[in-house]
This record gives structure tokens, sequence and C-alpha cells, in this order.
């Protein structure tokens, strides 16, 4: 595989509908009256308008339907569980087969990027500022909303540009940057202003936020992967997944991974994520060892059977015990336990228990972390907010804080079995947050 | 196998499926491959002092992703000289002695160039003759085609100079832009008309280009209206077609035209009155292969009905058509929704509760789902939800019975007429 193979690799892997296509896909919705697929929309795209609006020949009309009610819906277009949402609630279900919303919206959304389509403006000045912590899903739609509202809007953004996991965390070729980045313009267009390379909590402080903004949305997200706790985590060839496909997203492709055995350790959308990206990487073989079983993986069908199409294996019921390296430190093998389930814990799923003497070894070069996430506690505590294990506690529905003015959304809320941790949701979160903030500061005028 | 064969007025072809006379049926070389392909019948391109023709000619009418639903064009009659028809039309009649071969007529309304052109024409060999009192674009501006056909009195008085010296059936071909077709085919059958044919095209422009602003289709920036057909035109010439066949006065066979594509169409033409069909767009969007279908799902058809003969269907539901002051007040349909079938896109309810009777209800049943229900005695039996609902068999019209003896508007007000004279004496 040449590095020209491996260019071709990252390219986005599903194809947009051509005009003809989406004109007939959009021919064949219903436009049901107060259809399911909406009520499906955690952000509650008017999907049968926006489809309507395609079929009419109104593409700008739909995207901004798309966009006004998900500020992030061209990445949702490509990494939403359609199947589970949308698509999964289209009443064409019970006739024919359902209309292909996700490909729909891309096909408007990506109109609207490739003809550089302004969808909205900013509201009157209002003379109100809030500040937003982390420029990811969340704190785009929440800074959006506020813009369109009239409030002054300064976006904190740790790393080099906005976007969150959409322009760092997702593979290119499923989500391509440019596209995430678009959404970010889309944000800055309404006079958003984002500092980026600016860490809350290291380039300014919480306190400093506290007292010069009217209000404070905290959507910072999650950390890093954490450590697996076992003997060899240090050694080099040990890679924690998030940062492995940012490298992929931010660097130019190497091929240094051209035959090498590859082993990621969890089964979440992000390990599947990692895992396909070192076969496209030109990895010659690539396991993931999940401690549990198929049942309990986090990641959706989708991308299990992309994983799969991709020549990934799977390894069910094995957990790492060991990671060895050779006397430079580089990673040779991995030493694994087979697992067996015991009862639920409480979370509800079922724990994982090692087999005692089923220890093996394989040969490795490369051993990637996707076991989630970690918590910013350190974050939370300089705001001074009641969080429960680094999950931040917000009020239901206005996402507030025990501090009245900050308010959280996203993936720092969520956890310890609340909602899913989707794109769509995050999006929708902080819409919700923004209509929050605009009745706590003005009642909602 | 069904006896497909049909005579109109003395016109015999071994099947109802005719060419209408049309840019397919231009040359001998189309007209032949079409008897190739099966078509029993051709009404060839109307033949007349040969035209001028325009560039940019035809136009459709595309509708939610279908193309053709509607169809234009401002071709005229024949480009060709003359001599050169008559000899394709020859040498087609004799290589398919079978097939009905007509030919389209239109000349200035003298009697003297008539009597010319009928002759010639008939001098090589043709079944009948078809006279073109319908082409509602360039011709009619120089007094031909629809320009004579509106008028009854001309429509009349042609076809009787075409009978003087005819000796083969004349089919006299209607203009739909009429207010009252009967009155022309009333015209056509003092005239001595043996057939009538309807309808020819319907005056239209197709449409406007958005960024242009160009009139479509355009000749060098300019527009003129044209005629149009295809499966949109349907209902109207059905109408037309049944009209005519209903009408006391008019007892000569009708050749059925317009928008029909499909055997099913040419089912419901012949059942309300028609011998023949003829057939335009359908070929000008797919070719002259769509006649193998027409006649193979006429032929199962009459089987599966058990009907020997394709004439054994002519007029069958004439009798049922009539006017408004005849249908009974009393009768009552209303819509009733097959749950098991409903996929609940809510089309029905948006529509009946925007546009009709409001009288469908979204309910919640014990377990909490959700579905649609009619409330039977608020219902009118309007059809709607019926009309927008995308699955089959999922609302049904059903007819609910009563205890009301059947009134029609007439008789309802006959009897209060009976009723006010009895009072006033």
């Amino acid at each position: 595989m040449s590095l020209l193979d491996v260019t071709k690799n990252f390219q986005e892997v599903a194809k947009g509908l051509n005009d003809r296509e989406a004109l007939e896909e959009a021919n064949r919705c219903l436009y049901c009256y107060d259809a399911p697929c909406i009520q499906a929309c955690p952000t509650g795209i008017d999907i049968p308008t926006f489809i309507k609006k395609i079929a009419t020949g109104n593409i700008k009309g739909s995207a901004q339907t798309i966009m006004l009610a998900n500020p992030v819906g061209a990445s949702c277009a490509r990494v939403c569980p359609t199947e589970e949402l949308c698509e999964g609630a289209c009443v064409l279900n019970n006739a024919t087969k359902p209309i292909m919303i996700g490909n729909l919206q891309r096909y408007a959304t990506d109109w609207a990027i490739r003809n550089e389509a302004v969808l909205f403006q900013a509201g009157k000045r209002n003379g109100k500022t809030v500040a937003v912590v982390g420029g990811g899903p969340a704190g785009l739609s929440a800074a959006r909303e506020l813009a369109r509202m009239g409030y002054t809007v300064t976006i904190f953004e740790a790393e080099q540009e906005a976007g969150g996991l959409n322009t760092y965390g997702i593979v290119s070729f499923r989500l391509p940057q440019p596209i995430s980045l678009w959404e970010v313009n889309q944000v800055k267009s309404l006079g958003v202003e984002i500092k980026t390379n600016t860490k809350v909590g290291k380039d300014i402080s919480a306190d400093e936020l506290l007292q010069t903004y009217d209000a404070v949305v905290l959507a910072a997200g999650m950390g890093r992967v954490p450590l697996l706790g076992i003997e060899g985590e240090e050694l080099d060839g040990v890679y924690d997944a998030i940062e492995w496909i940012k490298e992929t997203k931010t660097k130019p492709l190497t091929n240094k991974l051209l035959g090498k055995k590859v082993v990621v350790i969890g089964a979440g959308n992000t390990a599947i994520d990692a895992a396909t990206c070192s076969v496209r990487l030109g990895a010659e073989n690539v396991k993931i060892l999940y401690r549990r079983t198929k049942e309990e993986m986090t990641a959706y069908d989708f991308e299990y059977e992309f994983a799969k199409q991709d020549g990934v294996e799977f390894r069910w019921l094995t957990a790492p015990k060991r990671i060895i390296g050779d006397e430079n430190g580089k990673v040779t093998h991995i030493e694994c336990v087979r697992m067996t389930l015991g009862e639920p814990a409480a979370d509800g799923r079922r724990r994982p228990i090692p087999v005692e003497g089923s220890e093996f070894t394989m040969r490795v070069d490369a051993v990637i972390k996707a076991i989630g996430q970690t918590r910013h506690v350190d974050l939370i505590e300089q705001f001074q907010l009641a969080h429960d294990g680094g999950v931040v506690k917000v009020a239901h529905e206005t996402y507030q804080t025990s501090n009245p003015k900050v308010f959280a959304c996203g993936d720092i809320v969520f956890g310890k079995g609340k909602g899913e941790a989707m794109v769509v949701a995050a999006a929708q979160q902080g819409k919700q947050t923004a209509y929050a903030i605009h009745q706590f500061l003005t009642g909602g005028k | 196998m069904a006896d497909l064969r049909i005579n109109l007025a003395g016109i015999k072809s071994p099947n109802p499926f005719w060419l209408a006379s049309a840019p397919p049926t231009n040359s001998g070389y189309q007209v032949q491959r079409a008897f190739e392909a099966g078509w029993g019948g051709a009404v060839w391109k109307t033949l007349g002092e040969p035209i001028l023709n325009v560039s940019s000619r035809f136009a459709a009418l595309h509708f939610n992703g279908q193309r053709v639903v509607g169809f234009n064009n401002i071709e005229l009659i024949t480009d060709r000289p003359l001599e050169a028809n008559l000899q394709e039309m020859y040498e087609t009649k004799k290589r398919f002695p079978d097939r009905a071969l007509i030919a389209s007529l239109m000349v200035e309304p003298k009697r003297e160039k008539w009597h010319e052109i009928v002759k010639r024409v008939e001098a090589v060999g043709v079944d009948g003759l078809e006279l073109n009192f319908g082409c509602p674009h360039g011709m009619a501006e120089r007094g031909m085609g629809s320009a004579s056909g509106q008028v009854p009195e001309l429509v009349e008085k042609q076809t009787y100079w075409v009978k003087e010296v005819a000796t083969t059936p004349v089919i006299v071909k209607l203009t739909p832009n009429i207010t009252d077709i009967t009155a022309t085919a009333e015209a056509a059958v003092k005239g001595g008309a043996d057939a009538i044919s309807m309808i020819n095209t319907i005056n239209s422009l197709m449409g406007v280009d958005l960024d242009t602003w160009n009139t479509i289709p355009h000749v060098a920036g300019k527009g003129a209206h044209g005629g149009y057909c295809g499966p949109a035109v349907k209902p109207i010439a059905l109408n037309m077609v049944a009209e005519c066949a209903r009408h006391p006065r008019i007892r000569v066979p009708i050749s059925g035209i317009g928008g029909i594509s499909t055997w099913k169409d040419a089912v419901e033409f012949i059942l309300m009155g028609a011998t023949g069909v003829q057939v335009c767009t359908a070929v000008m969007h797919h070719g002259f292969r769509i006649v193998e279908d027409m006649i193979e799902g006429l032929n199962h058809y009459l089987d599966e009905k058990g009907i020997a003969s394709v004439m054994d269907l002519v007029g069958k539901c004439v009798p049922n058509y009539s006017d408004w002051g005849n249908l009974d007040l009393n009768y009552k349909v209303a819509a009733r929704i097959n749950q098991d079938v409903c996929i609940q896109c809510n089309k029905c309810y948006i529509a009946c509760e925007d546009a009709s009777h409001q009288c469908i209800d979204r309910l919640t049943d014990d377990d909490g789902k959700t579905y649609l229900k009619v409330r039977e005695e608020d219902c009118v039996g309007c059809n709607l939800c019926s009309i927008v609902c995308p699955v089959d068999g999922a609302i049904d019209m059903v007819e609910i019975s009563n205890d009301l003896p059947p009134m029609t508007w007439n008789e309802r007000q006959a009897a209060l007429q009976a009723f006010t004279n009895y009072h006033l004496k």
C-alpha cells in the first residue's frame, strides 16, 4: 500500500446523492403530517419540510430548515445513527423502505457548503454577553442560538480549531474536517468570536469568565482516554484512540503502520474509528479486544458493520492484562485474559469476570486504548460546580448548574446512565441551554 | 385469446390500437416500423400543402420527478411533398394489407381543394380518411385545423364536401378547444361523417424558464401556444368521448384519443364509447414497442372477464354516465381506515382537517398507541382521504346503507314543482 492509497483511504467513504438520486428520493417522501421522523430526531428537524424543499428545488431553504434545528446538521447527516432515529421512525418502514433522510440531509447541506450559502443572521444586539467554554457541537449550538437572539458570544476553544470531536475525533472517511469547519464558520458568521488555543483554567481563569460575562456555558466535553491501569502502558506504541484519530485529521498521513499488527482496547464508536483508521493506514491485522460481548458493545450497529467490512477482527470477552515491550521500550506483545459475564452491575450491564488461567499472549506492534474518556474534574471544580464524579449536575431541561449563571451541556453532563453521547443530542442540549440562558437573562423577551 | 379485431365504421384492424396522426406517423419508414411492432392501424401525419416548421417544437410537463406527464408541440402538418407521402402510403399498405391505414387531411376550407385531395389519397388505397379539424396552432391562423373545427357550420360543410367524393369511411377529428364538443360532433354527423375521433390537442403554454424568462419552448425568444396532450389530458378526453357517446343525435362510432398510454386507458375509452383508440405521446416517450403490452394486457383482461371480443366492450359504461341532476342524493359512502394496513403518515388527517370536513380523529388507545379514526356520521364521503393515502387498502370508502329511497336532484325538483302546482291551484 502506497502513501497515495493511504490518502485515498481517508477520503469520505459514502458518496453523496447526485441530483437525480436526491430528487427521486425526495419525491418518494410522503410528506407526512406531524411526522414520526421529526419526533425521532433529537433536534426536531422538520424533516418532511426539508425534503419537500429538495423536491421543489429550494435547496437553500432545505439547508436552512436543517441547520436552523441543528447547527451541526451537516455533520449529523454523516454521523447520526439514522436507522435508530429518523429513518427508523419513517412510516415507510411499514410499506416499502424508509426514506434516506441522512443522505438527503447531506445533499442539502453539501449544497449549502458548496455554494457558500449564508443561512442565518445575528439578532439585534441586546447588550448581554455569554462565554461558551468549548467549541464542540454543544458549545457551537448554544453560541449559534444565542447569537441569533442578539447575545454577544465568545467561545473559548482549547484546540487550534473549534468543532470538537467533529473536527478532531471522528475519522475523515466518515466526517471530513471541512464539513465541521464549515459549521464553525456558520457560527462565526453570526459575529460569534472564537478564541482558539485558549484553554479555560490555564490561559484564562474560570473566575474571570464568571466576572466578565453575564452567563457561562460549560461545554468542554470530555478529556483523554483514561489509563488502563496495567503494566506496560507507558511503552512506545501505546496510543490514546482520540489522539490517534486526531493525528490523522491534523498531520500528514504516513504509512508507518504498513504491515503492522494493531489491537484496539474497547468497543465504542471511537474504538471502531481507531480500528478502521489503522486498517486504512495499512495495518496488516487489526483486532478489537472487548471484555464484554457484542450485546454490551456501545458502538452503533452500522459502525460495527463498517468495521467488519474493513476487515477488523473482534475478540469478545477478552481483556488486556499486560503490555510487553522490548529492550528499546517498544511494544512487542500483549497479554490478555479471557472473561466471562457475571451478574449485572449497578449500570445494568453484566460485569465481566476474568477466567482464571486463560491468559494468552499476542504479538502486536501497537495498542490503541479506546475505553472511554476522562472527565474534566479540574475545570468543573474551578467553576465550583456540583458534580457527580466529573459529570456536572444540571437542572433538567434548563441545563443550569449549581451556579445559576453557569449552564452546562454536551458530553460534560453526559454519563451516569443519562442519555446517549450523540452529536445530535449535544446539539439539542446546546439549543436548549441557549433558550434557558435567554429566559434567565431577559425573561425570554 | 380474445378477439381484438375492431370494425370502426367499416374500417377494420387486427387490434384497437392505432397511432394517431402525429410525428410518429410522419413517414413510411416509421409507420412500417410501427406495424412491425404490432400496431393495428395508423393515421398518417396530416397531409396538405407542405408547410414550413419552426425549430424547437416540443415541450413537456414533468411532475415530482416523473417525466412527460403532459406534452405539447408547435409542429404543424406534414412538411413533405404530397407525392412522397402518397408513394410511401401505397408501399406501406401493400406491405401490411391487414392494418388500417388512414389518411389525415387538412386543406383550405374550399370544396375543390377537399375534392382534389380526397381523390388523390384514396387512389393509393387507404382504408379511410380523417379530417383534421383540430390542430390548434399555426394551421388555425390560416383558417384551417381548429379554426374550422370550432365553427359547427364549417365542420358540417367541409365534411359534406368530403363525403361528396369519398369512397372510404370518413372520420372527423374534433378539437377540444370548444365549450361543448357535442355541438361540433353533431355538425360532423349532419355533414355525413361516418365516425368521429377526439380529442385533438388542447391550447397550452408549457411553461416559463425561471432564469431566462423565455417561454418553454421558445423560438428565438418568442413563444406561441401549442397543443397539449399526454397522460394529463386523459380525463378531459374521456369526458368528451363519453359526452358524445351518450348524445342521442351522435350515433357514429368514436375513435378515442387523448392521454392513452396503456391497455387500461384503452379499456376505459372503449367502455365509454370508443370503438378503438389512437396513441401518440406514449410512443413519443417510449417508442413503438409499447404496443406489445397494450395488446397482451387487453387480451388478458378480456380473457379474465370472459369476454370474447373487444367489440363487446364498446360503450358498456355509457349508460352509467349522466348529468349531475340524475345522481342519487341519498346514496352515501364513508371512509373507513383499516388499522392493520395504515402506516400513520397522517396525510388523510391533515387533508380532511384542512381541506374537507374535519372528521378524522387522531386517537391513542389504552396501550398508548396512536391511531386514526373516521367519525362516520360526519364524513360526507368526499374520497379525499383515500385519494391522498399512499397505501393501497388502508382506507376503504364503504357504502352506508340507509332507509331512504333513491332521490335525484331532478326528481326532487320535479316533486317540489308538483307540490307547488297542486297548492297554487
